[in-house]
């Protein structure tokens, strides 16, 4: 197959397993590039792109920024915090505003499940979720996924754990979904009150041990404690909390085989992962950083390449 | 469709030798100077030049690197289909070398001027030459020529030339389709 499948990247649920194999077949190509003395490409000379982010972010907003200007697109960034979201204009007027000054893609977080898909639903762009609220965050999971591959040779057939906060993770609920599409087996594991109800209907296994659970993968992807999005209390303390579920080296160095330690970022060091992991050489997460901006040139040359020419 | 044959392998191996020869005349010891394949076809004479060279003409070393083109076409988003990429492999500098293209078929020009442009990404090349099997004449959308060339070729538009390797096809022979 030699294009995607769909028009934008809404959720990793869309795609089909041969769209994430181009996508991994494209992204190796752009990997080399961004490794060369000039790593730019001008492919997407005349594209532009808007990045909404109504919602904080560092590492995916510097990654798909950094991503749009190696494939030279002409990029626009907005915020929520200083923008006219504030005086109460509606998500479709504040986009349509944004394309009438001729843009042609549109990567957009926002803290609302569901906002990307309205929004392909709405305006005239090609659309990349970069994370709407605790539904999908597809480049994260992509990007996962494509590290355990080059980490481990394959996807397919590996045992991968998801630990930590379930319940308000847009990156797990991804993940599972690219994991299964390529054959992997998924099990999340954490404390149960941060674990969605009924989960075990999207073919996963619950554990609540985490020495159980990292005894059975060979990848374990820590995620964070959502603070932020947390209304009530979902256990006793932090520190309780790490102490049933953070990872240190002394728990690896017990396991008697070696696993990989994958991490979304931002890192909580010392809750979800002591600094020794998050440092060690069990640990890829600088090399999912890397693959961030490849994958993400990736999804944006291939949705590009479906925008007809004017 | 019906397709005529335009040069045989015994033909093709003669052809390759003077190119290697026409090299060998300008570049000497090739201690300053790089062959780069243009993928997806060029690397296939590409590595037979530099096997000539190494083989029969005992160079010590003769680095050769595949380019691809892709992201830098001037038909992206024109051609209604998502244009597929290919490996690029260049393990050394270009910085002040003598690059030489390497392509099978020289037509529109347009895949050169895109591999002048991506070769940029590597250095800046003291000299850049172009190397090609056939060149059809008449048919260049830009000022582009050929430095060292196989043979020319007179086709019309809708005619293709088929250059088959052994490498890629179990013979070396080249072909005059027509639709």
């Amino acid at each position: 197959m030699s294009e995607l499948s769909v028009d934008h990247l809404l959720g990793i649920k869309y795609l089909k397993a041969e769209d994430i194999e181009l996508i991994f077949k494209t992204a190796d190509h752009f990997k080399e590039v961004i490794n060369r003395p000039i790593k730019k490409v001008p492919s997407l000379r005349d594209i532009t792109i808007a990045n909404l982010f109504f919602e904080n972010s560092t590492r995916t907003r510097l990654s798909f920024e950094l991503a749009e200007k190696r494939l030279s697109a002409d990029i626009v960034n907005f915020s929520a915090a200083s923008s006219s979201v504030k005086k109460g204009e509606t998500l479709i007027d504040t986009v349509n505003n944004i394309l009438s000054m001729k843009v042609d893609m549109v990567v957009m977080r926002h803290p609302n499940p569901g906002a990307a898909v309205f929004l392909a639903q709405h305006v005239d762009a090609k659309i990349i979720n970069a994370g709407d609220g605790a539904h999908e965050h597809p480049t994260q999971a992509l990007l996962d996924s494509y590290s355990i591959k080059e980490k481990l040779g394959e996807v397919k057939g590996k045992k991968v754990v998801i630990v930590g906060d379930i319940l308000h993770s847009r990156v797990a609920l991804s993940n599972i979904f690219a994991l299964q599409m390529q054959g992997a087996k998924v099990k999340v594991c954490g404390p149960k009150t941060l674990i969605p109800k009924h989960i075990e209907e999207l073919g996963v296994e619950v554990e609540t041990n985490l020495i159980k659970a990292l005894e059975w993968c060979d990848v374990a992807n820590m995620l964070r404690v959502q603070n932020e999005r947390m209304d009530m209390t979902y256990f006793p303390s932090t520190r309780e909390y790490t102490q049933q579920y953070g990872v240190n080296k002394k728990i690896l160095d017990q396991l008697g085989k070696e696993i990989v330690i994958m991490h979304p970022g931002p890192i909580n060091r010392g809750v979800e992962i002591t600094s020794d992991v998050a440092d060690s050489k069990h640990a890829i997460i600088l090399d999912q950083v890397q693959n961030g901006v490849a994958i993400r040139m990736a999804v944006i040359y291939l949705l590009a390449s479906k925008i007809k020419q004017a | 469709m019906s397709q005529k044959l335009l040069l045989n392998a015994k033909e093709i191996e003669i052809i390759l030798h003077r190119l290697a020869c026409q090299l060998l005349e300008k570049h000497s010891d090739f201690s300053e100077t790089v062959l780069v394949g243009i993928q997806p076809r060029g690397i296939f004479l590409a590595n037979r030049i530099q096997k000539i060279l190494m083989e029969d003409y005992g160079l010590p070393e003769v680095k050769t690197g595949k380019l691809d083109i892709t992201f830098y076409r001037d038909d992206f988003r024109r051609t209604g289909k998502t244009l597929e990429a290919n490996k690029t492999k260049i393990d050394f500098l270009v910085e002040d070398k003598n690059v030489v293209f390497i392509d099978d078929v020289l037509f529109t020009g347009r895949s050169i001027r895109a591999a002048l442009t991506a070769i940029q990404s590597f250095g800046r090349p003291k000299e850049i030459e172009l190397l090609t099997l056939i060149d059809r004449r008449f048919s260049r959308h830009l000022p582009i020529q050929p430095d060292y060339n196989g043979r020319q070729v007179d086709a019309i538009n809708d005619e293709k030339v088929l250059v088959n390797w052994v490498d890629n096809a179990d013979e070396d022979s080249v072909y005059l389709v027509k639709k």
